[in-house]
């Protein structure tokens, strides 16, 4: 039979048992309607990890103080003191992809302001650090170079900090002391919340290098340093070259571990993207269990309608319709029911999403992929759960057929 | 005309086989019924020939229903074969025989048997849906069959809105739709009272005065009156097999029959 005539007879036969149908078509929409608003909102979040990560810098190349092996005793991360200042001129004068570096060493102490105390990270770092990163400054701003050059009590503050020691009161040109010493608040960060990975970025002291290593730690070799590469592509390609040079400089023979790690901000930002898919196809999955709940509905009520139409279907193979007229017949009803019940599903998901990404403030995202593989997987449900019942109908003893009551 | 028994069936077979509608030759049915083997048709030979209109009668259990659902290619023999129309029907394929039930034959039931909630037009459309004929010719057939049984100021009423007898004029006009060689009805008075009943032979008479051959299942000897051969079935085997003689014509009848007041 024609291809418009099976349909306008299931459709006929739908509308006939229409709360049955709708009942029916409504495990579909649920189970499609998830599956678009679990993809539409993990993709929103996939978003929003990327926009973090891009805010930290995605031509960031970190460099820190390795792990060493003394003795096969290996020791974790800035157990080394082979990163020196040397290494950070050598990496922004020899690696012409790098556009600017700074070095980082860092210690914990106890931060006072009159009789507010707080417990944070000291950073000792030169200027071009915050530009490196990017960050802004919400009151005053960063040391100098010549500050630098001068070991001066000068402190760049976050918000975090900002917060515990000051509250509303103004930071700039305040005293406070770090550890015994007395340090003049010269600037105050903007607040950036939580980075990609939960930690509290406003929650530190930045003071000049020099300082920190002379009258603090009273240590000369740095932790950590932070370089910028010239682009994002670039980044890839200099930190091979970084790690060549300082291989070179800290003379680690061929086939020796390295005494430093060189990490891309890029990979990290790769990670956090494989994470939110990971985490994406989980909760589709998840979703896609109640879309194939929805197909066994179908296909209870096609088994249900195959019997009550016995007589029907009896009536129609004495007058010429053959197997598979039969089975076309049952199977284009559930494929209709399990396709508009997708269609409908589509608008639910799709309405879902933009309800949940509006209250997260996230961007809304309706991804065309999902959209189509909803379609595909309910029409797939339907012909999968459809043809059991269909084929049954289609077997049915024509004699039999016309004879049940 | 169609005065063959059955000793004459076996002489004049030759040149009756390219010429007869329906010929049965050594037709057996079983029935595995558990351990038990049901021999339902015993060696049944018949043949029908153009423009004739036959009576199957017998009581329950003489394989008369067996025959027709042969007849009707809803079933096949166990051995012996049948020819339709010169067609070996015996030997075909699933699909194919819901071919030849489309085309070639025509089924009239007892029940009526029409599809509830679908117009009379819908309904006689059917078979011409199956028959894959063009949209303009499927309606066009079936507004021709619906005013060949007299019915073209219902067709477009569902059959809960019809009287039993205008049912069944619907199912022959479905019947009639794909212009079969043969019209099959299964007891298709057995749900109506006499005088519709009556109605329903006057149309299986003018239809067969235009030549179309007819079967008809029934238990009813007033009915089978209305035939022109008469066939008997007992135990599976055809008993008898008869013209009948000074037929009545259906219209006298009708008119002879009292008219129902309510």
């Amino acid at each position: 039979m024609e291809f418009t005539a099976t349909l306008k007879i299931a459709l006929r036969a739908l509308s006939r048992n229409k709360m049955r149908s709708i009942l029916t078509m409504l495990g579909i929409v649920i189970g499609v309607g998830a599956v678009i608003a679990t993809v539409g909102v993990g993709q929103g979040a996939q978003q929003k990890v990327q926009e973090q990560i891009a805010a930290m810098g995605t031509n960031l190349i970190y460099v820190s103080s390795g792990s060493v092996n003394r003795g096969g005793t290996r020791l974790g991360i800035g157990a080394t003191k082979s990163l020196v200042y040397d290494d950070m001129t050598a990496i922004v004068g020899e690696v012409p992809l790098i556009a600017s570096a700074a070095p980082g060493a860092s210690a914990t102490s106890q931060v006072v302001f009159q009789n507010q105390n707080w417990s944070t990270r000291i950073n000792g770092t030169e200027p071009q650090f915050f530009t490196i990163r990017d960050w802004s400054f919400a009151a005053g701003s960063s040391f100098t170079e010549d500050d630098v050059t001068h070991a001066a009590n000068l402190a760049v503050i976050g918000d975090t900090v900002r917060q515990n020691l000051f509250q509303s009161a103004n930071p700039l040109g305040q005293t406070i002391r770090i550890g015994n010493l007395p340090f003049q608040v010269v600037g105050v960060l903007s607040a950036k919340g939580q980075s990609g990975m939960g930690a509290d970025q406003d929650d530190g002291v930045y003071i000049p290098i020099t300082t920190l290593q002379k009258k603090i730690t009273g240590q000369n070799w740095l932790q950590n340093i932070v370089a910028s590469a010239v682009s994002q592509p670039a980044s890839y390609a200099a930190q091979g070259q970084i790690t060549s040079l300082l291989r070179d400089r800290h003379r680690i023979r061929a086939g020796q571990d390295d005494d430093f790690q060189v990490r891309n901000l890029a990979d990290v930002a790769q990670l956090a993207d494989q994470q939110s898919q990971v985490m994406t196809m989980l909760l589709a999955s998840i979703a896609g269990v109640s879309l194939i709940v929805g197909g066994i509905g179908i296909m209870n009520i096609m088994l249900v309608s195959v019997t009550e139409r016995t007589r029907e279907i009896g009536i129609r193979v004495a007058i010429g319709a053959t197997e598979q007229d039969v089975q076309w017949q049952f199977l284009s009803e559930s494929v209709v029911l399990s396709l508009l019940g997708g269609a409908a599903g589509i608008l639910v998901g799709a309405g879902a999403s933009l309800i949940i990404t509006k209250l997260l403030g996230w961007a809304i995202l309706i991804s065309p992929t999902a959209i189509v593989a909803a379609v595909v997987f309910s029409m797939a449900v339907g012909v999968f759960f459809g043809y059991y019942p269909a084929r049954k109908a289609a077997r049915l003893d024509p004699i039999e057929a016309l004879r049940f009551e | 005309m169609a005065t063959a028994t059955l000793n004459q069936i076996t002489t004049a077979a030759d040149h009756r086989a390219a010429t007869a509608v329906i010929r049965v030759q050594d037709v057996h049915k079983y029935y595995e019924l558990g351990e038990t083997k049901v021999h339902a048709l015993r060696g049944i030979n018949l043949e029908i020939e153009p423009g004739e209109f036959v009576a199957v009668m017998g009581s329950s259990g003489s394989g008369k229903s067996t025959f027709m659902n042969l007849l009707g290619c809803l079933d096949k023999p166990s051995s012996g074969r049948y020819f339709l129309e010169g067609t070996d029907v015996s030997q075909l394929d699933k699909k194919t025989l819901a071919g030849v039930r489309n085309r070639k034959l025509g089924f009239v039931f007892q029940g009526f048997n029409l599809l509830a909630r679908t117009t009379a037009t819908e309904n006689v459309e059917l078979p011409t849906l199956y028959a894959q004929l063009p949209k303009e010719e499927r309606r066009e057939r079936a507004r021709k069959a619906l005013e060949m049984v007299g019915l073209a100021d219902r067709m477009e009423h569902f059959p809960a809105q019809l009287s039993g007898g205008q049912q069944q004029r619907v199912a022959i006009a479905r019947a009639l739709v794909n212009r079969p060689s043969i019209l099959l009805a299964d007891e298709p008075t057995g749900n109506l009272d006499s005088r519709t009943s009556v109605e329903i032979m006057q149309i299986f008479q003018d239809l067969n005065g235009q030549g179309l051959t007819l079967v008809l299942v029934t238990h009813e000897q007033d009915i089978a009156q209305f035939a022109k051969r008469i066939v008997v079935f007992r135990d599976g085997r055809i008993r008898r097999d008869e013209v009948v003689k000074n037929r009545p014509r259906a219209a006298d009848v009708l008119f002879e029959l009292p008219a129902q007041d309510d």
